[in-house]
């Protein structure tokens, strides 16, 4: 087995330790997209099933692009025009998948839980590209190491996540991870997109954007999801801009420049201006240039290992 | 398991080693015109900067060096599992119709030459690979021979020959563990 073990499915059960090695282990594949030619051949042999039940762009192609970089082979399924729009439940649309002899599964799906669900149940590796509004693990350790390449470490760093930590997998990961690695983690957005029980997560609550700027070395702001504001949890788009949005004038206040990250795809004008989004201390394009050197690492830490085929190895000497 | 150690260099003779691989290097590339070096994390990127330093000192000349990582090249990922640590690769210099050197502090199954010489032809098509080592201890699982060698020991497959560099392990010697009561 690997040396993160079968899966990678959240980083609120990972260690520090744990954290530290994929993030180091980031570090010497960054160069490997400045080759040119950007691929080693790490995982060659190996078959990769990219299982994405929602829309995706960033993610799916950052991890097509880590497994292809290792030379694994790659299969996109989509929920729709699959089997999975035909009724298929989840167990056996992957069983049917593992049939066919795969090494990984990354899985991508609205519910909460779904990839430790299926994890439990397929020898193959899996990886969670986003469960429902739980977690979102190789995004959270991305901002990681955005945020450790710019500071030179993650401890006694103050990190305030705004928006709507409510509905964001982004922010529990962001969340546990961080303080595993010994940042002090802020939360900032309207009280009805924050969990009622955001105390027991250890982080201070900020319920002006302003406090959170004055406290914060780097502001990860989240998507609002637009669709939150028919389901009533906002009044208004233009409101909740002029009361929550990271603007350059708000930012001007600040005792100090504050990095600024943003997992994607941005509302530009909602909950970040233009000027903020594309300005000196936005550190937005590395994080998914980042995004790529961590999935590769997940991706070899989580290979090979196998003792079975060590036996078959000796065996043929 | 007891280890019995015994130093086969020491500082001043790994010193004297290196130099007379750096002429060696020299000569065997008539000068050093298009001559690249290049280490092997570990250790054979500190003998890769000794080298560069002895050239330097004979010929006043600073001859271009890198560092490759093999890590990923390795053949035994699907049955040993991933190493924990992988270091950086930098080799900042086109090595199209040059004449790369490749050194490595220890040459015994020849696995990690092999995997050294898939990883370069990725960077480019050098005109030559040679291959330098400080210590050569037999072994070979796969038809590479060295073209420069500091030293060639005899030891029994299960003794453990380590080089030690002062910038990663305080001093500079090539010891030999003989692992005993196996």
């Amino acid at each position: 087995m690997g040396s993160l073990g079968k899966d990678l499915l959240g980083l609120e059960h990972l260690s520090g330790e744990k954290i530290r090695l994929i993030l180091d282990t980031a570090e010497p594949f960054k160069e490997i997209s400045e080759r040119a030619i950007k691929k080693v051949p790490t995982l060659r042999g190996s078959t990769i099933v990219n299982l994405f039940f929602e829309a995706s762009t960033r993610t799916r192609v950052s991890f097509e692009f880590a497994e292809k970089r290792l030379s694994a082979d790659t299969v996109n399924v989509a929920a729709s025009g699959s089997s999975v729009s035909k009724g298929e439940t989840l167990v056996d649309t992957a069983r049917n998948l593992e049939a066919m002899r795969i090494d990984m599964v990354v899985i991508r799906h609205g519910a909460s839980g779904a990839a430790q669900f299926l994890a439990e149940r397929i020898e193959s590796n899996v990886i969670n590209a986003g469960d429902g509004t739980h977690e979102h693990p190789t995004q959270g350790l991305l901002d990681l190491l955005t945020l450790r390449d710019h500071f030179g470490k993650l401890e006694g760093l103050k990190i305030c996540i705004c928006g709507d930590v409510l509905h964001s997998r982004v922010a529990r990961s962001n969340i546990w991870g961080l303080k595993k690695m010994g940042a002090e983690v802020g939360v900032c957005g309207p009280r009805s997109l924050l969990p009622n029980a955001i105390d027991e997560l250890g982080v201070t609550v900020f319920s002006r954007v302003e406090d959170a700027i004055q406290w914060a070395d780097a502001l990860n702001i989240l998507r609002l999801q637009l669709e939150r504001m028919q389901a009533g949890y906002i009044p208004s788009l233009r409101e909740y801009n002029r009361v929550f949005g990271i603007s350059r004038e708000r930012l001007e206040r600040a005792p100090k420049d504050l990095l600024i990250l943003h997992p994607g795809p941005m509302n530009r004008g909602v909950e970040i201006d233009s000027d903020v989004a594309d300005g000196p201390h936005s550190v937005i394009l590395n994080q998914v240039t980042n995004g790529v050197a961590v999935r590769m690492a997940v991706l070899y830490l989580l290979a090979g290992g196998r003792p079975e085929l060590a036996e078959v190895a000796k065996g043929g000497r | 398991m007891t280890d019995r150690q015994s130093t086969v260099l020491d500082a001043r003779a790994m010193d004297r080693t290196l130099r007379r691989m750096a002429d060696e290097i020299v000569e065997l590339n008539d000068g050093t015109d298009d001559l690249i070096i290049v280490g092997i994390q570990r250790r054979g990127v500190q003998l890769a900067a000794r080298i560069v330093t002895s050239i330097r000192d004979r010929e006043s000349v600073i001859v271009p060096s890198g560092a490759l990582d093999i890590t990923l090249y390795r053949d035994d990922l699907q049955t040993v599992g991933p190493r924990p640590v992988v270091g950086p690769t930098d080799l900042p210099w086109a090595i199209d119709g040059k004449h790369v050197v490749i050194v490595d502090d220890v040459l015994y199954t020849g696995r990690t030459v092999r995997a050294a010489l898939d990883e370069l032809a990725d960077f480019g098509r050098p005109k030559r690979i040679a291959l330098a080592v400080l210590i050569d201890r037999g072994g070979r699982e796969l038809p590479i021979q060295p073209d420069v060698v500091g030293k060639t020991l005899e030891v029994a497959a299960n003794d453990r020959v380590d080089v030690l560099v002062a910038e990663l392990d305080e001093r500079d010697a090539v010891v030999v563990a003989s692992v005993g009561g196996t």
